[in-house]
């Protein structure tokens, strides 16, 4: 209704009058938000947070104890936030072995737990395919989506998929605000709190690996695993991008990702591709390695082979 | 120079109508006023509100981003032979053309900021207050070719239009160069936004070398789409005077871009059909659908037959000239190419996923309210900007006038 008179009746004063109101009102507003305690100062002080390579250590460090202090108030959790850094002289690869792989999916919730990921709605950094065996690797014809009582089922062997941490990573070369990239250790992660929610890097993604936070994560706060990573496992805002980090808080100091340690089978493998005598050497060398889409020259750093 | 009266002399314009422009206002305002209700309830419960999802994880907003880019990239179909050639029947209504971009650019960067999950970080994309990825993201390249393209557009406008407002003539040694870089300028936005689906390698549909010149064709058919019909309603509600012929030419440029457009579609259409490979998948998506997955097949049809019958509608003489199926014409290939660049390109290049999942999208309804407020507010910036550029064309709103009137 304010609308239509001011239409009707449009003369300098009025607008100038009202125009002087809404100054005031918006004056008033600054005021009370910057007067209110703590976490409006957490908060402003989030938005102008730098990009994590142009961090100093100090203010790094103020950094992870405001994100401390953050999800102590959110989750109602002690969480220690770290950024350790890459031991040098690694690079880490994976190695998947599909005549072993039976599709248990433990892979999936042992990530799930270890990575903060979201419960509802579920995010899964790790998909697990299900394929025909007479139809062999067929990405077309595969399903993620199989609930038998038990597998693996006749007739079929299973595929899973992660972050293939590739060498000419797609989805880095897209990000317009370098939110994402490879680090030394041959890991790619994201900086949540730079991440603008584009998506460009999962359109770009030739795996599936990249997931977006579509709401704000679900995640029990007792189930909440207070462990965490910067670059990795930290639980993150809605509206950012997130993926596999090899678990990134673990492989960082000498233990293996959670997903290779749950493996009931021994399907997958983990190591240092500079150190000719790890295990992941062993099978590049010894035996039949492919990489997914090869045509695409990603390079990833994630081997599928057939073990035995 | 006189600032002060003119702008406000400008508003007071705004004020100024009859009834029935009003009630477009009123209809415009209220469907911004539910496009920004649906924005906050999408700010406040995230994406999750619309229908994209991992699989699909772009869809309404960037198709209608991409169709608006072509709508701004048209606008120097208008400007080249105007300025370079002075040609006089094009010369007076150029200026519209040059708004029109103006106000879907606007749009343009309220599509991608819809579509960001943080789009208070814009800042992140400012160059040395942020960090641009400028050496490698085509993303990173074409917000500096959209915002160049905006400024450029509107420093051309608003000079003309000042110039005019104080009964002088443009200058003619900053404007002629100016609108020659406009034109590159132009096909730069498009061919980089078309650059951005095209790069990825990842995506079949897009990743063709067909795409950037088949986003020229048709964003050279659906722009002068509009000022077709846009020339008419301002010739029947103001005194400004635009002749037939130029209608007609204007029409008979866009059955020759129609025609290109078309077989640039036939020729991709062949490459998929006939070699037969994995690749097809997308392209049965569109037009035929996949183990009985079919939300878009409809759209995929359409968009082919409005094409083809517009096509025929403008290159027969006969029914180019007669307003009636000139029309019609015309508003089927602004529905074809919108079809064509929104649904028809950003969905099939996501479905199947790269991991062969089928997640069938189709916009939710926050999706639909927030494009139709992101529409009326570029009709409205539009509007405004028309009510004031109009009258000084017409010479019936300047300095002078405006003096005595005060």
């Amino acid at each position: 209704m304010e609308k239509k008179q001011n239409f009707e009746a449009p003369k300098n004063k009025i607008d100038r009058r009202k125009f002087m109101k809404w100054m005031a009102a918006g004056t008033a507003a600054i005021g009370t938000l910057s007067a209110l305690p703590g976490c409006t100062g957490d908060k402003i002080e989030a938005y102008f947070q730098k990009h994590f390579k142009e961090l100093s250590p100090a203010e790094l460090d103020g950094v992870l104890e405001r994100l401390q202090r953050e999800y102590k108030k959110k989750y109602d959790v002690e969480i220690s936030v770290n950024s350790t850094p890459a031991i040098e002289d690694v690079l880490f690869g994976y190695g998947l072995d599909l005549s072993r792989c039976i599709g248990c999916r433990r892979c999936v919730y042992a990530c799930v737990a270890e990575n903060n990921q979201s419960r509802n709605p579920q995010v899964q950094w790790i998909k697990v395919l299900q394929m025909e065996k007479d139809k062999g690797v067929d990405l077309l014809h595969s399903t993620p989506y199989y609930e038998p009582k038990k597998v693996p089922e006749e007739g079929h062997f299973y595929m899973p998929v992660q972050c293939h941490h590739c060498k000419n990573a797609p989805c880095t070369k897209v990000c317009p605000v370098h939110a994402t990239w490879t680090e030394p250790d041959g890991i790619v992660v994201v900086d949540y709190n730079w991440c603008i929610g584009c998506r460009f890097c999962m359109a770009a993604c030739p795996y599936d690996a990249r997931h977006f936070n579509w709401s704000e994560p679900g995640i029990p706060k007792e189930e909440i695993n207070p462990i965490t990573e910067y670059l990795g496992n930290r639980p993150r805002p809605k509206g950012v991008v997130e993926k596999c980090t090899f678990c990134i808080q673990r492989v960082r100091k000498g233990k293996y990702p959670a997903c290779v340690e749950i493996c009931p089978v021994g399907a997958r493998k983990f190591g240092n591709l500079l150190d000719e005598n790890s295990e992941i050497r062993e099978i590049m060398k010894n035996k039949r390695v492919f990489i997914l889409k090869e045509e695409l020259n990603t390079q990833p750093k994630f081997y599928y082979f057939y073990g035995t | 120079m006189h600032f002060r009266i003119f702008i406000i002399g400008s508003l007071k314009q705004l004020f100024k109508g009859p009834k029935i422009y009003w009630a477009w206002i009123t209809l415009l305002l209220s469907l911004i006023t539910l496009g920004v209700v649906s924005y906050i309830g999408q700010v406040n419960n995230g994406l999750i509100v619309t229908s994209m999802r991992d699989q699909v994880s772009w869809g309404f907003y960037i198709g209608n981003f991409t169709f608006m880019v072509g709508i701004a990239a048209a606008a120097i179909m208008l400007v080249i032979p105007a300025y370079v050639y002075n040609w006089k029947p094009i010369k007076e209504i150029v200026i519209l053309g040059e708004l029109l971009a103006i106000s879907a650019i606007v749009m343009c960067i309220l599509f991608i900021l819809v579509d960001m999950g943080h789009p208070e970080r814009f800042w992140h994309m400012i160059p040395f207050i942020g960090w641009l990825q400028l050496s490698r993201s085509i993303l990173a390249w074409d917000s500096v070719v959209l915002i160049f393209y905006l400024i450029l557009n509107s420093v051309i406008a608003f000079h003309i239009l000042y110039r005019a407002f104080n009964i002088k003539e443009y200058n003619k040694k900053y404007v002629i160069p100016l609108v020659l870089l406009s034109v590159p300028a132009g096909v730069a936005i498009h061919t980089v936004t078309a650059f951005l689906y095209n790069g990825m390698a990842s995506r079949p549909f897009w990743n063709s070398a067909i795409l950037a010149p088949k986003f020229i064709a048709s964003a050279f058919c659906s722009g002068p789409a509009i000022m077709l019909i846009l020339f008419q309603i301002l010739r029947k509600t103001t005194k400004l005077q635009i002749k037939d012929e130029a209608l007609w030419t204007l029409a008979e440029l866009m059955a020759y871009t129609m025609f290109f457009n078309l077989f640039l579609t036939g020729a991709e259409i062949f490459k998929e059909f006939y070699s037969n490979t994995e690749h097809f998948v997308y392209t049965q998506y569109l037009y035929f659908g996949v183990e009985g997955h079919n939300t878009i097949v409809p759209f995929g049809w359409l968009a082919i037959a409005f094409d083809i019958i517009a096509f025929v509608l403008f290159l027969v003489p006969k029914t180019r000239k007669n307003f009636i199926t000139l029309n019609i014409g015309a508003v089927l290939i602004y529905l074809g190419v919108y079809i064509e660049k929104g649904i028809g390109l950003i969905i099939p290049g996501f479905t199947p996923d790269t991991l062969g999942e089928i997640y069938e999208y189709f916009p939710s309804r926050s999706e639909i309210f927030i494009t139709m407020g992101i529409f009326s507010f570029g009709f409205l910036l539009y509007t405004v900007l028309l009510k004031v550029a109009v009258p000084i064309i017409l010479g019936e709103f300047n300095y002078k006038i405006s003096e005595k009137k005060n």
